[in-house]
């Protein structure tokens, strides 16, 4: 169940699928319905070749992918489902051999953690403005103008209101009223 | 003697390093400036002698002088000269030293183009470079030293340099990469400089710019060439797999583009300081970590070089004293150099904002995906795999939200921003992304899926808008074609970075969804009607190399009837490595390619062949390099800029003195 | 923000060198055997030499054993079988897979190189060391009186690594009788 609605997940998510199509030795490999061939190049491409540095089974040359590619093809052929046939290879080659590995509490971590932290950064983004415009408005009750840093000998960016008028009138810019043009 | 004037050099270097690592820091704790103008001519004495060093290390290579073990390991008489020198970085102790070379060269071009720079930013800046080149230095003379000999007994020849790397990648990649990677360190060197003095000016942001953003252009360019590479070499067609290493340089460039939009604001604004120094500590830090997962043996990678505990260590020390040092220094000193100024909610800097975050959140996932089989392995003593699925699933839809507000963010206003405004602005642009996305597959004549439709809208969006603004922008009192002059190559680079991504998306996705692979068996004089195209088989033939000998197969391409071209896949058996490689033949083109590569010989005289049609594929690479133009476009502007803004100044102070 | 906040990619990053270093000394490379603490596979195969039909019923035969895949085709089963047939000699049982291979070739080798095995099974197919989790040979499984896979170990065994299997299989005869 939760392989299947990987599956969903990874055909949703993938318009920019990032990995490699093609299959070494892929004339072995035909099949007449387009359903099963898709199968087929999925987990082709989700597990791994268990004795590479690094290689999923469409992409190896070695003999234990040649096996496991021939295996596979059977297994698709037969018309098994591709959560049976990924029991099939977890149950003798075990989890190494799953490129999405499984959401179990060993991994909750890596499937929930982007999630948690594009949270945590929102949380820390608002917590960051927030205080930004506390400090503003303390500011601005004090009728204190937001000084510019000291400038050691350098001048500083931030210019005064009237400051930046009479340098917008300098430079006789007919942008004044967009953003500065440079980023 | 020459590998042992190299050696002498190499160590001469490390000792002047030392000393510029040292006497400008003590110049500026004591204010003694002699000491502090010290750190120039020190680094280019080191500079001078790294050379000597590397030049060493070539001569050896191109004299075949296997004496040296490094050069016996990795080069062969028999290897084609622009190979025996590329040799010199195809293995650890070369890379490395290359890694050395280079930042020596840059910290050279810190010491020449600062003439600007205050004498203690930049003796402080030399000083921490001087640093990091002690701690390589040690770690190549101590752990990986290229110029070891074999002495007594010389191989006679040497073991020939891996046959994927005997190639023109080889050539330009990894001294492309190691140019970003070793750029970050001057980012990072300011950083350290500012906390150390505890200042940190608007002025500063302005130096570190142009830096940035050149180390960034690197990292991009050795990326893209990493990718370019794989594709054509491998023999797959695959242009990125998700491997530690590759995923080892992807971090810092993630880090790189928030830096450089983080200093965007810090310049202008005054913003972002404190974040700006954590994400450049953080930028090279991936540099460095980058070294370490790549050398230490610690992950599965088919880039990995071959791994050594001792040295493992040795970089995990460096690593230590650099990052930890940093980021210890970092917290301490930080709350001296916090920002003022406010922005509102909708503001181009909360856009940017969003960019940062945005690009650390990608940044955090791909490193959690990529460390993740140690930590199960380390908690659990499991072994599991983190791949292609993984990345995939996150890194596109953040991209994707990312894409979505390139333009917004580009558009939008400091401090304050009306979202009703930026839509009147935009509009038009939606407008036509979408159409055109919907459009986009009957033009092409394929099939419909909405990951086409959603992805070639949204770079549309990113095109279309980006050209609005432009348009917008330059549509002035003056005229059209004045208001383009006007605008600066800054906003140029910009406009052309933000294109690159775009047609980076593109490519990315057409290339996804409308490859078209052929694998079939043909004997000669067989036929394939695939993609358009007609592919006669003409049948293979041995042809020798310089030091290989190949099966060369002929297929000739024709296009509605007539002839266009004859490709020669080719499969490579070199005899002294005694591996085999294919050589895929590719017809190249804008739109797209033609992939032809032979598989494995059948009976009788028929062979597999793979024939791959890949649309629109070189855009993936066009658009990185739209992005370095664009950077190196942004980085030109920076001096004009300075020196303009001493005449403004000037002026501004004229006039106020003037109505006093 | 908060003082302390600031220490927090420090900290964040001890613990990242903590990961690190103690993955230094982990072997990336080193993927225990799926099988581990379950029982031998089903089988039914034959004998190289009489043709005689095996099952994994063979192996619960209240021994500790030695499973060992090999081929004529691995260069490093060859260096390894010298060490096979010494321990042969010493009493350990062996008991071999001939993984795709050729009969003819297998039982030449064994009678040159003389023969460490009570018995090999011809796994041609290689069914058998697929269901094993077998990604090449030399491999070695260590397994108990129940028939149960104890240890997998991936390369040839030499007198180096051998004391390590040693007391595997010292351990287990040592517990026989428990479960």
């Amino acid at each position: 169940m939760q392989h299947s609605l990987s599956l969903l997940l990874f055909l949703c998510c993938s318009f920019m699928t990032l990995h490699s199509q093609a299959i070494v030795n892929g004339h072995e490999y035909q099949f007449e319905e387009e359903s099963k061939a898709e199968i087929f190049r999925h987990l082709a491409n989700e597990l791994r070749c268990p004795k590479c540095q690094n290689q999923n089974l469409a992409d190896s040359n070695a003999m234990i992918a040649d096996d496991l590619r021939r295996e596979l093809y059977q297994q698709v052929k037969e018309g098994k489902g591709s959560e049976e046939i990924v029991d099939f290879m977890v149950n003798r080659y075990g989890d190494f051999v799953l490129y999405r590995p499984k959401v179990n509490a060993m991994t909750y971590v890596l499937w929930y953690g982007p999630a948690a932290l594009c949270v945590i950064a929102a949380v820390v983004f608002a917590l960051v403005m927030r205080s930004r415009r506390r400090e503003e408005d303390e500011a601005a009750a004090e009728n204190v103008q937001t000084a510019p840093e000291k400038a050691e000998g350098v001048s500083s960016e931030e210019f005064s209101v009237e400051e930046q008028a009479r340098l917008n009138s300098l430079l006789d810019d007919d942008q004044n009223d967009s953003d500065p043009k440079g980023s | 003697m020459i590998p042992e004037y190299g050696h002498f050099a190499l160590i001469l270097a490390l000792v002047l390093a030392a000393l510029q690592a040292v006497i400008p820091l003590v110049g500026t704790a004591t204010g003694k400036v002699q000491w502090m103008l010290m750190a120039r001519p020190l680094s280019w004495g080191q500079f001078a002698f790294l050379l000597i060093s590397f030049a060493a290390l070539t001569i050896s290579f191109v004299n075949d002088d296997f004496s040296v073990a490094y050069v016996a390991n990795n080069s062969n008489s028999l290897l084609p000269v622009q190979y025996k020198v590329s040799a010199v970085w195809g293995s650890h102790e070369g890379s490395l030293l290359l890694w050395i070379v280079l930042l020596g060269a840059w910290t050279f071009a810190v010491s020449i183009f600062s003439k600007r720079l205050p004498t203690d930013v930049l003796a402080r800046a030399l000083a921490v470079m001087g640093m990091i080149s002690v701690g390589f230095m040690l770690f190549t003379l101590f752990t990986s030293n290229p110029f070891e000999r074999v002495l007594p007994n010389v191989p006679t020849d040497g073991a020939d340099l891996n046959p994927l790397l005997q190639d023109f990648g080889l050539i330009v990649h990894p001294p492309m990469l190691y140019m970003g990677y070793v750029g970050f360190s001057v980012a990072f060197a300011f950083a350290i400089a500012a906390l150390l003095s505890g200042r940190l000016d608007a002025a500063w942001a302005r130096w570190s710019r142009p830096w940035t953003t050149m180390a960034w252009v690197f990292l991009t360019l050795g990326i893209s060439l990493g990718s370019w590479w794989a594709y054509y070499e491998l023999g797959w067609g695959g242009w990125w797999f998700w491997d530690p290493v590759e995923n080892a340089s992807f971090l810092p460039w993630l880090v790189g583009t928030a830096l450089i939009h983080s200093l965007a604001v810090t310049e202008k604004r005054g913003a972002f300081k404190s974040w700006t120094l954590l994400l450049a500590i953080f930028a090279f830090s991936l540099s460095l970590l980058g070294t370490f997962l790549v050398r230490s043996g610690v992950l599965n990678s088919v880039h990995a070089f071959a791994s050594d505990p001792d040295r493992g260590l040795f970089i995990l020390a460096l690593l230590i004293i650099c990052i930890g040092g940093s980021l210890l220094l970092y917290a301490v000193k930080a709350p001296n150099v916090v920002a003022k100024a406010s922005f509102n909610w909708i503001s181009k800097e909360s856009f940017l904002l969003l960019n940062n975050v945005l690009l650390v959140v990608t940044c955090a996932t791909v490193l959690l995906g990529t460390l993740y089989p140690l930590v199960a392995d380390f908690f659990y003593q499991q072994k599991i795999s983190v791949g292609a699925p993984f990345f995939n699933q996150f890194f596109v839809p953040l991209m994707s939200v990312l894409m979505l507000f390139i333009s917004i963010g580009m558009v939008a206003r400091w401090k304050q921003t009306d979202l009703k405004w930026v839509g009147q602005q935009l509009w038009p642009a939606a407008l036509v992304s979408v159409v055109f996305g919907f459009v986009f597959p009957l033009i092409y004549g394929v099939e419909y899926t909405w990951q086409i439709v959603f992805g070639v809208a949204l770079s549309s969006w990113v095109i279309s808008s980006t050209m609005l603004d432009v348009y917008n922008k330059a549509n002035g009192k003056s005229g059209f074609i004045a208001g383009l002059q006007k605008l600066k190559p800054s906003y140029y680079g910009m406009v052309l970075g933000h294109l690159g991504v775009a047609v980076t998306a593109i490519g990315i996705t057409i290339v996804s969804n409308y490859t078209e692979e052929n694998d079939v068996r043909l004997s000669p004089g067989d036929v394939v009607e695939a993609s358009g195209y007609r592919f006669v088989f003409d049948g293979v033939q041995k042809v020798p190399g310089p030091n290989y000998i190949a099966d060369q197969g002929a297929i000739r391409v024709f296009d509605d009837g007539e002839y266009y071209t004859t490709l020669f896949p080719e499969k490579r058996h070199y005899k002294v490595a005694q591996n085999m490689m294919t050589e895929a033949d590719i017809d190249p083109g804008l739109f797209r390619d033609l992939y032809v590569a032979l598989g494995e010989p059948l009976e009788g005289d028929a062979w597999a062949v793979r024939i791959h049609y890949k649309p629109y594929v070189r855009w993936l690479w066009l658009g990185s390099l739209f992005m370095a133009a664009g950077g190196i476009l942004a980085v030109s502007d920076r001096r004009y800029r300075l020196k303009v803004k001493q005449k403004l100044t000037n002026k501004a102070e004229a006039a106020e003195g003037a109505t006093a | 923000m908060k003082r302390w906040t600031l220490f927090i990619p420090f900290v964040v990053f001890v613990l990242l060198g903590l990961l690190l270093w103690r993955g230094l000394y982990l072997n990336p490379k080193h993927v225990p055997s799926a099988l581990l603490d379950k029982p031998f596979p089903a089988f039914t195969l034959p004998t190289l030499k009489t043709g005689e039909s095996k099952t994994e019923a063979t192996l619960q035969n209240g021994k500790v054993q030695l499973v060992n895949v090999w081929g004529t085709w691995c260069i490093s089963c060859r260096v390894e079988h010298p060490f096979l047939v010494e321990l042969a000699q010493k009493g350990v049982a062996i008991i071999g897979i001939n993984y795709k291979d050729e009969n003819d070739a297998a039982l030449k080798w064994l009678d040159d190189l003389g023969d460490p095995y009570l018995f090999s099974v011809d796994d041609e197919e290689g069914t058998l060391s697929m269901d094993l989790g077998v990604t090449g040979a030399p491999e070695t499984f260590i397994v108990d009186q129940q028939g149960m896979v104890r240890h997998k170990h991936q390369g040839p065994i030499t007198s180096a690594n051998w004391p390590e299997l040693k007391t595997i299989i010292d351990q287990l005869e040592q517990s026989k009788g428990e479960g």
